[in-house]
């Protein structure tokens, strides 16, 4: 297959990702969809990775996938502790760190 | 070639049909399940590309142990159906919107950048036989600790960082301190009344 199948659908993959982080309501779902996003952009970088003959990308999708681990982690933690304070798990309620 | 195809679609909709069930379900639970499905998809998507080790990573890794990890949290703060967005207000119709406008950026970006090698199936790859094979283990492995060591460190302290953040977020706030129980004042009624 060419790469830009590839290329193609990790848009795609990201442009849904987007949407539900735009459109959804629960922090859980939110980190799931940032999560796609997250893994929208390592499969553009494989594939890049594959265009170029080099392994460069596939450690700098290795690397992302430590940063989302880190990422759901922390967002677990805030939900947890949301929950054990008993607010809202709604992202639009949660407007206290306005400025 | 036409297995590699064939494959190639099986995966590709399998990855997006996990997507779209990540946003389109309204019960949390079932969003994690799909995720789970679109991870393995991606998985397979690597392995067309001949990223053996990444592929392996992610689906001990990331569909393993960070979907667990959402799945209990799920549980434990037991994931209500939630309705979808209502239509009133824009965001109903600017969320999808923004996203198809995204979509179709990106795939303009990609197609008419003039890359040359986008339209082949990439570089050559093939390596002796005693050598580390493209995306293996091996290959991968002596990157991380030649060229890429410091990029490696940093990641691993990152995650020893976010570690103890979890921890430290997610810990009960009494009983630590104050070993003698004593009642902490309820949060609910200390609004001063102006």
């Amino acid at each position: 297959m060419d790469i830009t199948w590839y290329l193609v659908l990790s848009a795609f993959v990201f442009a849904i990702g987007a949407a539900g982080v735009i459109s959804r309501r629960n922090p859980l779902v939110v980190l799931l969809c940032l999560e796609l996003m997250l893994n929208a952009g390592n499969l553009a970088l494989v594939a890049f990775s594959r265009m170029h003959g080099g392994e460069a990308g596939q450690v700098f999708a290795l690397v992302v996938m430590v940063i989302a681990a880190c990422e759901v982690v922390i967002g677990l933690g805030i939900i947890v502790a949301m929950y054990r304070n008993r607010l809202p798990i709604d992202v639009d309620e949660m407007s206290e760190l306005r400025g | 070639m036409w297995f590699e195809q064939v494959l190639f679609f099986i995966a590709g909709i399998g990855a997006l049909a996990g997507a779209l069930g990540v946003v389109l379900l309204q019960n949390p639970f079932y969003s994690v399940l799909s995720l789970v499905g679109h991870l393995l998809g991606l998985a397979v998507l690597f392995l067309l590309l001949n990223a053996e080790f990444i592929a392996a990573a992610q689906v001990v890794v990331y569909a393993g142990a960070v979907m667990v990890l959402y799945l209990f949290v799920v549980a434990y703060i037991g994931g209500a159906d939630e309705p979808l967005r209502p239509e009133s207000g824009g965001v109903a119709l600017f969320g999808p919107l923004f996203a198809l406008a995204i979509a179709v950026e990106l795939c303009i970006a990609f197609i008419a950048s003039g890359l040359q090698a986008l339209d082949t199936r990439g570089a050559d790859v093939a390596r002796p036989e005693n050598a580390d094979q493209f995306g293996s283990p091996g290959a991968i492995g002596e990157l991380l600790l030649t060229d890429f060591l410091l990029p490696f460190e940093a990641a691993s302290f990152l995650l020893l960082v976010a570690a103890v953040g979890a921890v430290v977020l997610a810990r009960r706030r009494r009983g630590l301190e104050e070993p003698s129980e004593r009642p902490e004042p309820p949060t609910e009624t200390l609004e001063v009344r102006v």
